[in-house]
């Protein structure tokens, strides 16, 4: 029998509904630590919501989301967010931007900003740190958003489709140093997107939410050996045999 | 503009206005209207005495102190309803009628509230001023994108950080327009509210000056009071300018 595996989030029974449209319908979902998730599935099937649900942002009707066994029901520390448009100060610099997490929390400047600082370089963005987020390209705002999540030093980062914005050849270079960052970060990532290819090439465990009223359609665990060339993986076998499955199985939902 | 085809800079279109002036005041064309020389000496003369001198102190500081309420009343006002919606249904009519409204008309309102004196010279500015600067910080919240709200609510921010550190700032731009406005609008109130009180103020001096037929320091007094509006005008649109580069670069 394998060891018992160790889940941080526990999505029970999650429903929620916006006046007459049912977005989301009954979620039951774990999360394993240190693991990459992401949640997949079409447009409007309810994955921002549930992600903002797991953050504490929007309440659900019925349901509870625990952490680490204690049930939350606000933002706390130990969940950090990465917004689809970046949610950036456009009034403060990278490094205020960046630093803007641990502002909140009372951490003093100096110090706040030496970690800032650590993180700015550790998403490529070093050199940037006086830079206003409009003198940003999309891609360098979203590693400002990244940056922030990282240096409070959360255990679960809640991504919205973080590479939605950014343009496809910032994005292939965004997702591979996301594989390099998760390596070298012992933290648990909820992901969201609507890309297959984006899910498989990233992520752990896949989990496919169906139309409206989301529900989890099917759980996949994409074994795809990520410590090589990160450009081998989008010609490895079980990445592109992956990548048919669910195509498959979505492929009834598509207009 | 342009004159048969020639583009004519600003001061040169001016320039042509104060000879026009001159010509017309010295051919004693219009009533009351004497030549601008005479009235840019009666200004250097105006400025020298101490009745102008704490006229002018007594205005600065009716406008300042009516400026300095309706900014401090008129921005937190204008926050609440962008962001209650109570406040918003219960405001919200008022604030729009009043900002539309014919105030001058009220002022005598306000003679008969606050009495002949500078009390009613700052309740006029306030009245003038508050609408537009409440109207303005509103729209400027309402605009906030609700992710970095979001964004705030995720990382911790109290209620307090939340407006102190997202929410004046995002609605900045906007509240400094509502102010630039406002100012405008203030001014029109201090010279109303003068003139109606006529015992305060540059409104006893033009008083003085109307009644005696001093007309060259009527128009300098005239003058002055274009140029002070204009003044403040041009100070807060520079103030706008260093903060336009992230009002026109918000995502
Ligand atoms: N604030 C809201 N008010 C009303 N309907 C909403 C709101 N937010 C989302 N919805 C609806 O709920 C459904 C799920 O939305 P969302 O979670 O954003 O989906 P996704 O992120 O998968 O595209 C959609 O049909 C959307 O139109
Ligand atoms: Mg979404």
């Amino acid at each position: 029998m394998p060891a018992p595996i160790d889940q941080i989030v526990a999505v029970r029974g999650i429903s929620k509904s916006y006046g007459s449209t049912e977005a989301l319908r009954g979620i039951d979902l774990d999360f394993p630590r240190g693991k990459l998730t992401s949640l997949l599935g079409p447009s409007g099937c309810g994955k921002t919501t549930l992600l903002k649900i797991i953050a504490g942002l929007i309440k659900a009707d019925a349901g509870t989301i625990a952490i680490d066994g204690k049930v939350v029901s606000a933002p706390g520390p130990e969940r950090a967010f990465v917004f689809q448009d970046f949610a950036l100060m456009p009034w403060a610099t990278a490094l205020r931007n960046v630093a803007f997490g641990l502002e909140l929390r009372g951490k003093a400047k100096a110090e706040r900003e030496d970690i800032a600082r650590h993180y700015i370089a550790e998403v490529g963005l070093a050199g940037f740190e006086g830079k206003y987020p409009h003198q940003l390209s999309g891609g360098m705002r979203q590693r400002v958003g990244l940056a922030r999540a990282l240096s409070v030093d959360a255990d679960v980062l809640l991504l919205d489709e973080p590479f939605s914005a950014v343009d496809e050849q910032n994005r292939r270079k965004f997702q591979e140093d996301l594989i390099r960052l998760r390596s070298n970060q012992n933290k648990t990532f909820i992901f969201v997107t609507h890309s297959i290819e984006e899910a498989v090439y990233i992520s752990d465990r896949i989990v496919l939410l169906s139309p409206r009223p989301g529900r989890v359609s099917q759980i996949i665990e994409p074994e795809i050996d990520r410590s090589g060339d990160p450009d081998l993986i989008h010609r490895d076998k079980h990445y592109l045999d992956t990548v048919q499955e669910i195509w498959q199985g979505l492929k009834q939902y598509a207009e | 503009m342009t004159l048969f085809g020639y583009r004519i800079p600003m001061m040169a279109s001016l320039l042509v206005w104060c000879v026009l002036w001159e010509i017309v005041g010295r051919l004693d064309l219009v009533f009351l209207l004497p030549p601008l020389s005479e009235v840019l000496s009666a200004a250097v003369g105006l400025v020298q005495t101490p009745s102008w001198q704490s006229a002018t102190v007594t205005t600065l500081r009716a406008f300042f102190t009516g400026m300095v309420l309706s900014i401090v009343i008129g921005v937190p006002l204008g926050i609440l309803m962008g962001r209650v919606k109570i406040a918003d249904d219960l405001l919200g009519m008022w604030v729009n009628i009043f900002s539309s409204a014919p105030l001058s008309a009220l002022v005598p309102v306000l003679m008969i509230l606050f009495g002949f004196g500078e009390r009613t010279i700052v309740a006029a500015v306030f009245l003038f001023a508050i609408w537009i600067i409440v109207l303005d910080t509103r729209a400027g919240v309402r605009h906030i994108s609700p992710s970095l709200i979001e964004m705030a609510r995720s990382y911790g921010a109290s209620r307090r950080a939340l407006y102190l550190k997202i929410i004046l700032w995002a609605a900045l731009p906007e509240i400094l327009a509502g102010i630039r406005l406002g100012l405008i609008r203030g001014v029109k109130g201090v010279v109303i509210g003068q003139l109606l009180v006529a015992i305060v103020g540059y409104g006893a001096l033009f008083e003085t000056f109307s009644r005696n037929f001093r007309m060259a320091e009527f128009w300098a007094l005239t003058i002055i009071l274009f140029a002070f509006a204009l003044l403040i005008a041009e100070l807060i649109e520079r103030a706008e300018a260093k903060v336009e580069y992230y009002a026109g670069a918000r995502q």
